[in-house]
């Protein structure tokens, strides 16, 4: 079995080691560095998530990708997630294809919704809608994805017909895959569209979403596509020791689960709730390599997955705690997993 | 043990499965509805609710004593009431205009009052919505059990408030009865419970203040 493993940014805000947060450009420059060292510690995916607010100051991941492309040779590039509903399928497309041409066919892109909603306001999309536009525009992605001239006609954008979409790619479509949080008909949707299943597991046990992975594989076979891979996208935090990665996740992490507690209906996290996410069975990962690496391999194994991403980084943190994080992910934890699951 | 009623549950997105897996365990019989061909949600009956049946929502509707709402409260403005005439209905749905989008009909009051007005024929009950579904499956114990945590129902009718208070307490929570529908606002984004999951003591004490002013 052949797995791979990706780091995961929101472009979460770093703060300096005094705890005064750094510009949104700074915070910029950081994550291309990031991405760059990515590389060289091992990790085989980094991955930037679409975000339009303070603390996450992240909308134009692609162009950030741009630039960790033009500085890196093996890494594979990509979205996690590309908020496709407000945005145009057709564009979304044009942006990843040129990636995958500046980095020699290195991109990928996750579709979804991610882990907010800022964007449907921002765009003048109303989050009623928001169904309608992901199904239609995740159809139109997939048609794009082939290659060749596209004829589309639908509601939420202006009909195609017999168009070129341009850059072509120079080897077939890129990987794409759909971010989904627990709804089983986004499952059946990814199937029967021929994207990949990226499970993004917050909270709880991860292994409930065990059936949604034989549902997934299912679903392709009764639509008469070949398998596809399952990948995991968890939070997480890694340090030298358990103690040292929670005592600087866990400010980060409860300050910013209250933030978008309200939005998001989430409960407002405890150090009691805290511990359940980052213990055996919960959905963090956060603590020494080796007590990452465990829980990385176990719950590949329980999900059938064969990819994991971990969302490094919360706001608050400093460059130089992610680059850390990122050396321990690379150098130990992934050899670790690897090792574990043989 | 007494027959449970048949539970129609209308939607197969995040809350509808994990709501049917719950009643299937307590003992309730189960079907399971969209809005199109239950052929549709057939693989994911069977391997994400096994037990429950897939089945058009009429049909559904019409073998069943309970029936819950589970889709997104825009959808429910498409629902023909007619089809829930007679039936005990959960509304598990929430407005929530910070994650869903503002809908106009439901911004006046409470949405569990505006969908009974909307089911005229049907008994309205307001429950196993406030406990979000990545946790409702997770933290639902037996009775008796230390750590049992307390869910809220509310309803105008008497019967079908107790019927529902049977069925929450039957999956896996102390069953809290709210005055009436009107009272069950507390359950509501915003309201002191909402997303959080509570003890009885602590569910008590959280509606307490806010339901004494609703009366």
């Amino acid at each position: 079995m052949s797995y791979t493993f990706g780091l995961d940014t929101f472009g979460d805000r770093n703060s300096d080691a005094g705890g005064t947060p750094l510009s949104h450009a700074q915070t910029i420059r950081n994550v291309v560095d990031e991405g760059v060292f990515a590389e060289q510690a091992g990790v085989d995916f980094f991955g930037i998530g679409e975000h339009h607010t303070d603390y996450f100051p992240m909308p134009a991941g692609d162009v950030a990708l741009a630039a960790i492309a033009a500085r890196t040779q093996r890494i594979r590039l990509g979205s996690a997630v590309t908020v496709l509903s407000s945005d145009d399928p057709v564009r979304v497309f044009q942006r990843y294809s040129t990636l995958n041409a500046i980095s020699g066919g290195r991109a990928e892109v996750i579709l979804g919704r991610g882990s907010s909603i800022e964007s449907f306001p921002l765009f003048g999309y109303d989050l009623a809608d928001y169904e309608e536009l992901f199904e239609e525009k995740a159809t139109l992605f997939a048609e794009l994805l082939k290659g060749g001239p596209v004829t589309w006609d639908g509601k939420t954008r202006a009909p195609l017909l017999n168009q070129d979409v341009v850059p072509h790619t120079e080897s077939g479509p890129f990987p794409a895959w759909i971010g989904v949080g627990g709804s089983p008909q986004s499952v059946v949707r990814a199937a029967r569209l021929g994207f990949s299943l990226m499970l993004a597991i917050i909270g709880g046990p991860p292994a409930r979403f065990a059936p949604y992975s034989e549902l997934f594989q299912r679903a392709l076979d009764k639509f008469g596509r070949p398998p596809l891979p399952v990948g995991v996208h968890s939070p997480g935090h890694i340090a030298a020791t358990d103690e040292q990665a929670k005592a600087e996740f866990w400010p980060r992490w409860r300050d910013i689960i209250a933030l978008v507690a309200e939005e998001r209906g989430f409960a407002i996290p405890t150090e009691e709730s805290f511990d359940a996410e980052t213990g055996q069975h919960g959905a963090l990962y956060v603590g020494a390599p080796e007590t990452v690496a465990q829980k990385i391999a176990t719950n590949l194994r329980a999900l059938g997955a064969t990819r994991f991403d971990l969302k490094y980084g919360m706001p608050g943190l400093t460059h130089e705690q992610l680059l850390t994080n990122i050396e321990l992910y690379g150098h130990q934890v992934i050899p670790r997993v690897r090792e574990l699951l043989g | 043990m007494a027959e449970l009623s048949r539970l129609a549950v209308l939607g197969a997105g995040h809350a509808g499965p994990v709501i049917a897996r719950l009643a299937i365990k307590a003992g309730y019989p189960v079907a399971i509805a969209t809005s199109g061909d239950p052929e549709d949600i057939a693989l994911i009956t069977e391997l994400v609710i096994p037990g429950a049946r897939p089945r058009w929502a009429a049909d559904a509707v019409a073998d069943a004593g309970i029936v819950v709402l589970a889709i997104p409260l825009h959808r429910f403005l498409d629902l023909d009431p007619a089809l829930l005439n007679g039936k005990i209905v959960v509304d598990a749905m929430n407005y929530w205009p910070a994650s869903d989008g503002v809908l106009k009909p439901f911004e006046e009051g409470g949405s569990s009052e505006i969908v009974a007005r909307r089911l005229a024929g049907s008994a309205v009950v307001k429950a196993l919505n406030h406990i979000g579904y990545h946790e409702l499956e997770d933290r639902a114990r037996p009775a008796g059990a230390p750590d049992r945590r307390a869910a809220g129902v509310a309803g105008d009718d008497p019967a079908a408030a107790t019927a529902i208070a049977d069925l929450v307490d039957r999956v896996g929570y102390d069953p809290v009865r709210l005055a009436h529908l009107r009272a069950g606002r507390v359950l509501q984004p915003g309201g002191p419970v909402f997303g959080t999951v509570l003890s009885l003591p602590e569910f008590e004490r959280a509606v307490r203040d806010d339901a004494r002013s609703l009366t």
